[in-house]
């Protein structure tokens, strides 16, 4: 628009010198604009990243008691006769003293006292004489012999060695007591406690408000892969033949350009409303139950397929006329033209596309909490295809589940999911870029 | 048109071909893209053994008449064609007639070439293999061998079939094009400009193996450059503004034109 002002020609020379400097520094201007934006943005990318790492990092490291826990028959078995039925009789309750006998154990070996029995066992996760139990009821043949057994120290005792409870806030809380943070400091150099990585946080499923140390994302991890396989199973044909259809084959008219425009319209659709309507339809009309893995799949499906369409018709547009043209020429038919020619060289592009929505997919949380994914489910799903049906939990909602709840120990929970997700979705980005590599063809 | 007229024409060009022994016939063929219509009742006909070369001012009509040939108007949304199109005295726009198979008989090479971004091996054996021409590995190999050797290419890529195809040079490409369409073994050979993208080294050695082509096949040809309608074809029919404006021996077109226009295309006076 600068140049506009100089209407008429400039002649001499040090005109055009100011228009040349003008110009120069325009395009400086714009560059140095250009920086701050990439800044701005690599910024706030980092600091998102910095204090989701801050926050999350620790909860891949966890305190664990390591105690050998003889599993007296006296209490377990009182028959004598190992029939599983009797066993299964003892409640989680009946484990507990085993458990704290066991600690009473090694504390009196190490000549630690000053804190009653009682007060020592809460020093361990109320989650594990459950634990115990199903480790019994398992292997009865166990029963009578002395294990090891890795136990999960409380959430309060854990969070002592990640800074999160101290002394001070420990004379405060009903939870826990400084003679008890002093007891975990002396197991501790007794080599009795120690912080290990954290494997159950990927296995255990999740637990109540008052376990976070217990809590885990096997359920949602495995609740998250059943509907990335359903949304795979569907979207990627689905979608596929129906670019592959609207891009060759279908004639140019009202019709089409009208599904063309409500195609981008839908990828365009909050998705609570793809949750709206499959509470509506999968799970009120057709009937299918609540927080399964099915539901969301087919959620989540309805969401990627525009994405994956959209996608796949720029892949297919942007492979060369000339290619179609070669294969007709030689006298291909219109379906060995594209099937032959066109998809190879487009898929890349809708591989990529594919895995986009997919990503997508997988950090989607507003329709899953409408279909009831938002449950507490500890029970795992069985093994596919039954498994779909089961309740399960997905790790986006893992995460929004985590932050609700009051223990400052589940938002660190809730932090190490999130770091998990952008793990998997990092992974999957990865592959997305590899496939392009390895198709990539040039022409 | 009444049946009458209809059949008496049809009479008419069927004593017409047996005298002059032509490959494709084009009778009142008309070609309309949407409402604007791009070909003008050209009459034209594609004689057997004969390279015929279409000039003319770009717009012309002259690569729309090429792809009627072969039917690859077909491809063009709202592409419409009237007036009567034969292969062999056969109605090759009839419902009948398996346009696949059309495109089998009738090769096309185009004004860039294309080349499949696979090996030079299966650029050429894609045809053969869609068409069932090889019953084994050994055929396969053979026609292969065969087509590169007659678009004169064998010599320079037999030590590297594994190679992309994209990889060559451009005429090199060409040439692998040329392959491509021969290997199908076509009647007839569509060739869209097809050294407009070629350096002078190139396009000589195209135009030397479209001499030799024609032992074989009859070639039509688009070329915007007059010295290569003069050199490489037998037949020259000018176009202009979707009108065919006349047809005749290369030479005769070439000296002593019975139009205007095309004396004054060829003197370089207007296109």
């Amino acid at each position: 628009m600068t140049d506009m002002t100089a209407a008429t020609p400039a002649k001499s020379p040090s005109a055009s010198e100011a228009r040349t400097r003008r110009r120069n520094a325009s395009e400086r201007r714009f560059r140095l604009m250009g920086l701050i934006a990439v800044a701005i943005g690599v910024l706030a990318l980092v600091g998102l990243l910095v204090s989701i790492f801050a926050n999350g990092a620790s909860t891949f490291r966890q305190t664990y008691i390591t105690l050998d826990i003889y599993l007296d028959p006296a209490r377990l078995d009182k028959s004598g006769a190992r029939d599983i039925e009797e066993i299964s009789k003892v409640s989680t309750f009946g484990y507990a003293p085993l458990i704290e006998d066991s600690l009473a154990a090694a504390m009196a070996e190490r000549g630690l006292t000053g804190i009653d029995a009682d007060d020592a066992a809460d020093l361990i996760s109320g989650e594990e004489p459950a634990m115990l139990r199903r480790y019994v009821l398992n292997d009865p043949s166990q029963i009578g012999e002395t294990v090891e057994f890795n136990l999960l120290a409380s959430g309060r005792i854990d969070g002592y060695y990640k800074g999160r409870v101290t002394m001070a806030s420990a004379e405060l809380d009903r939870n826990v007591s400084p003679e008890q943070l002093m007891l975990a400091d002396e197991l501790k150099e007794a080599g009795i406690l120690t912080t290990r990585f954290n494997w159950d946080f990927f296995t255990n499923p999740d637990a109540s408000d008052t376990r976070p140390e217990a809590a885990g994302l096997g359920v949602a991890i495995l609740g998250s892969l059943y509907m990335m396989l359903i949304v795979l199973v569907l979207s990627l044909p689905i979608g596929v033949a129906a670019s592959i259809y609207l891009e060759e084959f279908a004639p140019r008219n009202r019709l089409t350009d009208l599904i063309e425009v409500n195609i981008a319209n839908l990828a365009a659709v909050p998705s609570i409303v793809f949750g709206i309507l499959g509470l509506a339809v999968f799970i009120n009309f057709v009937g299918l139950p609540q927080s399964a893995p099915v539901v969301g799949g087919l959620v989540l499906t309805l969401m990627t397929l525009p994405t994956i369409i959209i996608a796949t018709r720029a892949a297919l547009k942007a492979v060369p006329p000339s290619i179609r043209d070669a294969a007709l020429g030689v006298g291909a038919s219109k379906m060995q033209a594209i099937f032959h020619h066109v998809v190879p060289l487009a898929m890349p592009g809708i591989l990529t596309g594919t895995i986009i929505g997919l990503a997508q997919a997988l950090g989607e949380t507003a329709p899953l909490l409408l279909i009831g994914m938002v449950a507490f489910v500890r029970e795992y799903p069985a093994g596919p295809p039954e498994g779909f049906f089961d309740p399960a939990s997905a790790l986006p909602v893992q995460v929004y589940n985590w932050t609700q709840r009051g223990d400052p120990a589940f938002f660190e929970r809730a932090s190490g999911a999130i770091i998990v997700l952008l793990v998997f979705l990092l992974f999957m980005n990865l592959i997305a870029i590899i496939l392009r590599r390895r198709f990539e063809r040039r022409w | 048109m009444n049946m009458l007229s209809d059949a008496a024409a049809e009479k008419a060009l069927v004593k017409k071909m047996n005298e002059v022994n032509y490959k494709m016939v084009g009778k009142d063929v008309s070609v309309y893209y949407g409402e604007k219509r791009a070909l003008f009742d050209v009459n034209l006909g594609v004689r057997n053994n004969t390279v015929t070369a279409l000039i003319g001012p770009s717009g012309c009509g002259k690569s729309t008449f090429l792809r009627c040939l072969n039917r690859m108007n077909d491809t063009i949304q709202g592409a419409k064609v009237t007036g009567l199109l034969t292969l062999d005295s056969k109605d090759i726009y009839d419902p009948d007639i398996d346009v696949v198979e059309l495109r089998a008989r009738v090769g096309m090479v185009f004004q860039k070439p294309n080349p499949f971004p696979k090996s030079i091996y299966e650029n050429v054996a894609y045809g053969p293999r869609i068409h069932g021409l090889a019953r084994s590995k050994a055929e396969l190999d053979q026609i292969v061998e065969a087509s590169l050797q007659k678009a004169g290419l064998w010599s320079e890529v037999k030590d590297r079939l594994q190679e992309s195809g994209t990889g060559l040079s451009g005429g090199q490409q060409q040439r692998l094009c040329i392959a491509r369409a021969v290997a199908v073994s076509p009647e007839v050979i569509l060739m869209d400009e097809p050294c407009s993208a070629l350096d002078p080294i190139a396009t000589a050695r195209v135009e030397e193996l479209i001499h030799e082509l024609r032992a074989n096949y009859s070639i039509v040809i688009v070329t915007h450059s007059m010295q290569q309608a003069a050199r490489v074809s037998q037949r020259t029919a000018m176009f202009h503004l979707g009108n065919l404006v006349e047809e005749d021996d290369t030479d005769k077109m070439f000296t002593n034109p019975s139009d205007q226009r095309t004396q004054d295309y060829i003197m370089g006076r207007f296109g």
